[in-house]
């Protein structure tokens, strides 16, 4: 066996197939066996190394993928409301404890009609990243998310979210302050509401703390944005006990939309411009708005009870599992 | 006679006594796990327990393989358990209230949640609404399903859709937190329940002791995350011990016969 081959294999089945290895070549060397071939054994293992090969490069692909999804180029919530909206107004704080910046909620203009848009701020440099807390929310964001939901479902707005966070903050005074259930009663709050709830992933969905703002009509990806139930880096700490199970954890989680396109997680994929949003920010938030004008389109001749049912439906028959 | 060590203070308690004393250890109070079939025989009227939904089995759809295929997790967690999912769910009595009732198991792959957890979660719903009756579940669980992906994570959606469903037609839901009781659980139907009761010392929290540690990089005071602190934080309503867990839960039921 030409160990060079050996290199494209990830680390994490290295030893598995060194194991392997040896054990045949021990084989082989017992006199009992001696003139009896291997040649099946061999084919089984040889077939085994080109696998975890076309699997290394496929881990690859997605790991380039969640690469893009985190580009500090990308636009950001703040951008596609800037280029997308008119006479946009923030509100801020959820008249319990606080605000969060990482959340940006308010109301606006679009076509003429009035919507209401939330969603997460990464921030671009180093320094806003900080000041937005790198787009994890506290339970303050969800609350003034929650705040602005229900006054647009009370005036009858539409409710556009832009959902770009690696997840929820994971600190003590979060934990203290009820993380878990402000995620919880944002998604409950998503179930009651009569308008068109539009969901838009444009960068990361990391976990709760993006289904916190996710419960959509239409729930959209943008082309390289990746949504998953744990980060990659997160599944691989749990699951393979060692950061090079990193790609191969994005690949095995199917986080990308076209993986969620397939599994009806979500309802569309908004193609980015060549190469990813980050090349051609200006015509990657007319194509949202694009689409934002045509989803609205689409729902806005829909009853609110119908929205409502539709919504629940929808998430309601997702998951696959046997009766046997 | 034979002895086991209290997980807490360590002391040998005696099995017999153990068992007697609602697997509670008898010397510091400290709640170890209880397994479903206990835990229903403790809660319910005996043999008022009608399971529902048995049926319901998880398949490995994304062939999720890490070090282990999933399928092969699945074998495992079955043969350990001798239940079919992480979770049983029926129709029971207690103190002859009839309940719709979700009992968790963490041994099935640290309790968490997959498609079949959130089908059988949902169908518990329905039955609820369609017999008008409570509806009770006792949490345990690590968090959604890493194994089956995105699809775990919109199990959290679907949980809390039928809950509001439930909530909306004004049946009474009422969640048991116990040790421990993290992640996607909590973030969905664990923390949307009218009432909420913790059993003494059970972990509830969204993000792990782990992952806090890591993120504040500060050590963490003793009592994260525990009831007591929830309580303290006003996210739960009452923290009861087991022994009493089958009172307080008749009482309320009670009340709200009104």
């Amino acid at each position: 066996m030409d160990l060079k081959k050996l290199e494209e294999i990830p680390k994490s089945y290295l030893k598995e197939i060194l194991g392997s290895l040896s054990k045949l070549e021990k084989l082989k060397k017992v006199p009992f066996f001696t003139g009896i071939h291997f040649k099946d054994a061999e084919k089984d293992l040889a077939s085994k190394i080109e696998n975890y090969k076309r699997v290394e490069r496929d881990a690859i692909r997605v790991w380039n993928i969640v690469k893009l999804s985190r580009h500090e180029g990308r636009p950001q919530c703040i951008d596609y409301i800037n280029g997308i909206f008119e006479d946009f107004v923030k509100l801020s704080g959820d008249r319990l404890s606080g605000e969060d910046k990482s959340i940006i909620a308010g109301l606006g203009r679009l076509n003429g009609k009035s919507v209401a848009v939330i969603g997460h701020h990464k921030g671009k440099n180093i320094k806003e990243r900080i000041e937005h807390n790198f787009g994890m929310s506290i339970p303050q964001g969800y609350r003034t998310s929650q705040r602005v939901i229900r006054l647009a479902d009370r005036f009858g707005l539409p409710i556009i979210t832009f959902i770009d966070t690696p997840g929820a903050y994971p600190a003590l005074e979060a934990e203290d302050n009820g993380q878990a259930s402000a995620i919880a009663n944002s998604i409950l709050l998503m179930f009651k509401v009569k308008v068109p709830v539009i969901a838009i992933l444009i960068g990361e969905g990391g976990s709760g703390g993006a289904l916190a703002l996710a419960v959509g009509n239409e729930v959209a990806m943008l082309e390289n944005s990746t949504y998953s139930v744990i980060s990659p880096e997160g599944c691989a700490a749990i699951l393979w006990k060692n950061p090079s199970g990193i790609k191969l954890a994005a690949r095995e989680l199917k986080m990308t939309s076209r993986d969620l396109l397939r599994l009806r997680v979500i309802d569309r994929i908004i193609h980015e411009p060549i190469g990813g949003a980050q090349n051609a920010p200006k015509r990657m938030i007319k194509i949202v708005k694009k689409y934002i004008t045509v989803s609205l389109e689409r729902l806005i001749n829909i009853s609110g009870e119908d929205l409502k049912s539709k919504r629940a439906l929808k998430f309601e028959s997702m998951g696959f599992f046997t009766r046997e | 006679m034979e002895k086991v060590k209290c997980k807490n203070c360590n002391k040998d308690i005696e099995n017999e006594i153990f068992i007697l004393n609602l697997w509670v250890c008898p010397y510091c109070n400290h709640h170890h796990y209880i397994n479903p079939g206990d835990r229903l025989q403790i809660t319910a009227d005996s043999g008022s327990f009608t399971e529902l939904e048995k049926n319901i089995n998880s398949v490995d759809f994304l062939n999720f393989y890490d070090l282990k295929s999933y399928s092969t997790r699945l074998k495992e967690a079955k043969l350990k358990t001798s239940l079919n999912e992480a979770i049983i769910t029926g129709e029971a009595k207690i103190d002859g209230n009839d309940v719709a009732l979700g009992i968790m198991d963490f041994r099935f792959m640290g309790g968490s949640m997959g498609s079949a957890v959130g089908e059988k979660i949902k169908l518990l719903c329905d039955h609820c609404i369609e017999k008008e009756i409570p509806l009770i579940i006792f949490c345990t669980s690590g968090g959604a399903r890493m194994q089956e992906g995105i699809m775990s994570l919109m199990q959290m959606a679907k949980t809390v859709s039928g809950i509001n469903r439930v909530k909306e037609k004004k049946n009474l839901f009422i969640t048991v937190i116990t040790n421990p009781t993290s992640g996607g659980i909590s973030a969905s139907f664990a923390t949307i329940a009218d009432i909420i009761i913790a059993e003494p010392g059970a972990l509830f929290c969204f993000a792990g002791p782990r992952v806090v540690k890591q993120t504040i990089k500060k050590n963490l005071p003793p009592d994260f995350g525990t009831s007591e602190r929830n309580l303290k934080n006003g996210q739960v309503d009452m923290i009861t011990n087991r022994g009493d867990l089958r009172d307080t839960l008749a009482k309320l039921l009670r009340i709200f016969k009104g």
